[in-house]
């Protein structure tokens, strides 16, 4: 079949179905695919909050330099002023929609202190906040309408003399190939948490939408920058908010020592993340670390406060990790949390293919630069997903269009069944990413260098010779996982590379970048982005300036 | 350690009948059952489906049975189910669409029927909604629920009577009864007075049992009884059979089955619809007494009645606070 809409959303999270409700607010068709649940997204992990500068005192100048500050001086600062200027508005739409933020004492919304921010200007739902802000955004979706296709997977864009013109889907439940015209379509398809291993993304987290769009002829940027998180549960990787450092948590190593006090005197545990994991990237490479961790300590907080503010928390690390944070410091580590990188876009979503825009964890604008500061992906969601959506809808009402066509339903079934049809010659998708993941890891960490940058570019030549010896066990179609494995794999494969080139390209360190070979930053050469085009033979790499209106690069400390 | 899955199979693509296959794995001490299942699906049986994605209970998709009972499978830990074999089969009130996945469309459909959206008075105030910190505190209670559905494959309601709209949409329905800034809460609640509505609970504490997430479907569903009949919804059989209750123990510190099921039903057509029931338990000799008796205490029982009616959890909303005058 052939289905047809005049804007096609993939991916139904936050962003996604932000831009979706936009899109259909501009008078056109919409219509949003997902490859779960709307509800089931990953946004619903979000546990610390959205940042807006809507208190008394605070002002988007101060919010905006902070992101600035934080980003290293690599987020482009057009883009970081909208999101900081659209903030309150975004925040206070989300509160009129039916999100139950916490109060004050006057009943007017809270705040609670967050990593690099210079005020308390995080809003919360306990530590429920992306689950609190997925449902009621879902709640608006159902609201509007609009058609969803719940449980498809998007394989690929169709192009038509290099303009998008739509998306061709697998129907997880029947197993058959469709296509979906669309005049305008918005990625929104969420991060490539799962390149990496261990990390604090769900397994849905594979970067498809990123690797779809790169290879219908998207630039990607900054992928060389990906955040690794503070404080992960040791173990299964799974994520301690941020929020309880913004509550008053310690970090100490072995030695029972705020080690923070060395690298961030003033603002101690609550630093910028790169920050905060390299300085225990280093105690525990120096031996002050337990077992390959350092100790989060919220035992000082008091029963109460951990009860009603960081509840969730203390049930992860209670059932994951067998630890009560009120009774002992629970151990953690740095763990891969998010890409700053993703499809380049402009301030209005689009990328570089016409017709194609893209929001949210898998675009990148760029917001984040080199180091996304907690709290402001949520909030990059909502302002960029609507932004996207609206100038999706304004571009497809003004096109006739053209459809998808049934001949390039038939190539990728085609290209589908082959891949099912495989014999099995003992490689399994499942290893093939435990490899990739955790050479991934090893060779683009915390801290990087050319050998071992060079050693992962080996390792995943390697992996892309072994996929092509994947095989499909699973010969059914209805709901068959194990060829969505597969599909899945080859996009993390292609992002693997992007991010391993991009890191040997930057000799420099700035933000979650970090060079042991180039440790200092040098904005002299590399106060620019770095982008990437697919291309048969290998991705080309180009160049960008960074947009710089007010705030001149400094030296960063906090 | 050692772990047998026993796990329910179903395949459209062969015959569809259900069939039982078992995987003998062995794991960590931490392992959960969703990292049982992975390992078997990654190394042992690639065609396992089931749906599963954050591996820390807050996407809400692996719901399953677990040993007859609707668990998350990431929250389930194999060292504390203590047994060898663990049976795992498909949610039940949803048709099977293969192995462990449920057909989950009529589930949606039920949440999508109560206008699962926030319907204030007016058009929203330039900055928040000021409204007291212990509502929104209140509602985080029902915002955690993340749709796993595992209420409603163990609703014993649903397992005979398909139309009962369920525990979740019910928890969400609560969620906008008890939201200050919604003002639908009469039309949500009479909507819910009628067939397949609240009433149809009935009271088995399953959805309670089975919540990952503390949301206590059924709690809500009673406290909703409660507004309802403040309101004056007391048509209903349910409603009835409610005051009954409260009446017929205020006054004789003890249930009389026989006045509660007249005063329950509409119409004698109803009470004679229980006239087969009646003559069985005369024949068993299992009638009650046609005249109550008082018990001593009554008039204790009497005043627990009262202070049990006098606690319910406060609602405010911001267009009644309007109107009356009155700041959170
Ligand atoms: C543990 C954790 C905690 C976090 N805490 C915070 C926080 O406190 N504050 C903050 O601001 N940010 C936080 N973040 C980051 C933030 O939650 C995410 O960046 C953001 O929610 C991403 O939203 P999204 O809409 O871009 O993507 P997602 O919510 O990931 O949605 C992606 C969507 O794309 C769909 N999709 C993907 N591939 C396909 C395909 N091939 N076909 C069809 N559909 C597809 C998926 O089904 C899904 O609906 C956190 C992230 C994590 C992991
Ligand atoms: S208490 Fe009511 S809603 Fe809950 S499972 Fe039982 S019948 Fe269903
Ligand atoms: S109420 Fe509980 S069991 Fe029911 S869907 Fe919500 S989280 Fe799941
Ligand atoms: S995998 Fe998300 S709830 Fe279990």
């Amino acid at each position: 079949m052939i289905y047809k809409h005049d804007v096609l959303v993939v991916g139904a999270g936050l962003a996604g179905m932000r831009a979706a409700i936009a899109a259909q607010q501009h008078g056109v068709d919409v219509a949003i695919v997902s490859k779960v649940y709307p509800v089931r997204s990953h946004s619903n992990a979000a546990q610390g909050g959205i940042n807006a500068a809507l208190g008394e005192g605070d002002s988007w100048e101060s919010h905006a330099y902070d992101t600035v500050k934080g980003s290293d001086y690599l987020g482009d600062q057009d883009a970081i002023e909208i999101l900081a200027k659209e903030a309150p508005q975004a925040v206070l739409e989300l509160e009129h929609w039916g999100v139950n933020f916490s109060r004050d004492e006057t009943g007017h919304l809270g705040t609670r202190n967050f990593g690099g921010a210079s005020q308390a200007r995080t809003y919360f739902v306990a530590d429920i906040t992306g689950q609190a802000l997925l449902q009621i955004m879902f709640e608006q979706l159902v609201r509007s309408g609009l058609k969803m296709y719940n449980e498809w997977f998007v394989t690929s864009l169709v192009l038509s003399e290099n303009r998008v013109v739509g998306v061709l889907a697998l129907d997880m439940r029947s197993g058959q190939l469709h296509g979906i015209t669309a005049k305008s379509v918005v990625i929104a398809s969420g991060g490539l948490g799962r390149v990496f291993e261990p990390s604090t993304n769900a397994l849905i987290c594979t970067g498809d939408g990123m690797a779809i769009a790169y290879r219908a002829g998207a630039q990607l940027m900054d992928m060389e920058m990906m955040q690794y998180h503070p404080t992960t549960l040791k173990g299964s990787g799974a994520l301690l908010t941020e929020g309880a450092r913004g509550e008053g948590a310690y970090l100490l190593n072995a030695n029972g020592e705020r080690f923070m006090k060395k690298s961030a005197p003033n603002k101690m545990e609550l630093a910028s993340r790169d920050v905060v994991s390299r300085a225990e990237q280093t105690e525990i490479d120096e031996g002050r670390g337990i077992d390959g961790c350092v100790l989060l300590d919220c035992r000082h907080l008091g029963r109460d406060l951990i009860m009603t503010k960081l509840g969730q928390i203390h049930e992860l690390a209670l059932e994951l990790a067998g630890v009560d944070i009120v009774k002992e410091p629970v151990p953690v580590r740095p763990g891969f949390h998010y890409p700053m990188g993703g499809i380049k876009t402009d301030v209005f979503g689009e990328t570089t293919v016409p017709g194609l825009y893209a929001a949210g964890e898998a675009a990148c604008v760029s917001i984040h630069g080199g180091n996304r500061l907690g709290a402001n992906s949520l909030l990059d969601t909502v302002i960029y997903g609507r932004r996207a959506g609206e100038a999706a809808a304004d571009a497809a009402a003004k096109l006739a269009g053209e459809e998808v066509r049934e001949t390039a339903v038939r190539d990728e079934e085609r290209r589908i069944q082959a891949l099912v049809d495989r014999p099995d010659r003992g490689q399994f998708a499942a290893k093939v990413r435990w490899d990739m993941g955790t050479g991934m890891v090893t060779h683009c960490g915390v801290f990087r260098d050319q050998k071992g940058l060079e050693a992962c570019g080996d390792l995943l030549h390697d992996l892309k010779d072994r996929f092509t010896q994947v095989h499909v066990g699973d010969k059914g179609r209805v709901f068959n996982t194990n060829l969505l494995s597969v599909l899945e794999l080859r996009n993390m494969l292609d992002l693997a590379e992007a991010v391993q080139l991009t890191a040997l390209t930057r000799t420099e360190s700035r933000g979650a970048h970090t060079r042991i070979d180039y440790p200092e930053r040098d904005d002299e050469h590399w106060l620019r982005h770095i982008l990437l085009q697919y291309r048969e033979d290998g991705p080309e790499i180009s160049y960008r300036p960074v947009t710089i209106t007010q705030w001149e690069p400094q030296v960063r400390t906090y | 350690m050692d772990i047998k899955l026993k796990v329910r199979r179903q395949n459209p693509e062969a015959d569809d009948k259900p069939f039982w296959k078992d995987y003998a794995v062995e794991v960590p001490e931490y392992y959960t059952l969703l990292d049982a299942l992975l390992k078997v699906r990654e190394e042992v049986d690639e065609t396992l489906a089931l749906r599963c994605s954050c591996r820390s209970h807050i996407c809400g998709s692996c719901g399953m049975r677990v040993n007859g009972h609707a668990a998350l499978a990431c929250k389930t830990k194999l060292s504390d189910l203590d047994q060898e074999t663990v049976t795992v089969e498909p949610m039940g009130n949803m048709p099977v669409i293969r192995d462990l996945v449920v057909d989950l469309e009529p589930f949606w459909n039920k949440l999508y029927s109560i206008k699962p959206y926030l319907q204030p008075a007016t058009d929203p105030p330039e900055r928040e909604y000021v409204v007291p910190n212990e509502t929104m505190f209140h509602l985080d209670g029902v915002v955690n629920c993340i749709m796993c559905g595992a209420c409603v494959s163990d609703c014993e309601s649903l397992s005979v009577n398909p139309i009962f709209i369920g525990p979740t949409a019910f928890a969400k329905e609560y969620r906008f009864v008890l939201d200050p800034r919604d003002a639908a809460d009469r039309e949500r609640l009479s909507q819910m007075n009628g067939p397949g509505g609240v009433w149809d609970c009935t009271h088995c504490f399953q959805c309670v049992e089975v919540c990952p997430k503390d949301v206590a479907p059924m709690d809500r569903i009673m406290a909703m009884r409660r507004m309802m009949m403040d309101m004056g919804m007391e048509q209903h059989n349910g409603a009835k059979r409610a005051n009954a209750f409260m009446d017929l123990v205020g006054t004789y510190g003890r249930l009389d089955e026989t006045r509660l099921l007249m005063r329950s039903v509409s119409g004698l057509g109803e009470l004679m619809s229980f006239s087969k029931v009646g003559f069985r338990a005369l024949w068993k000799g299992k009638l009650p007494p046609l005249k109550p008796h008082r018990i001593a205490g009554a008039p204790a029982v009497r005043r627990i009645l009262e202070r049990a009616r006098n606690q319910r959890p406060r609602r405010f909303k911001v267009h009644q606070a309007q109107e009356e005058g009155v700041r959170a």
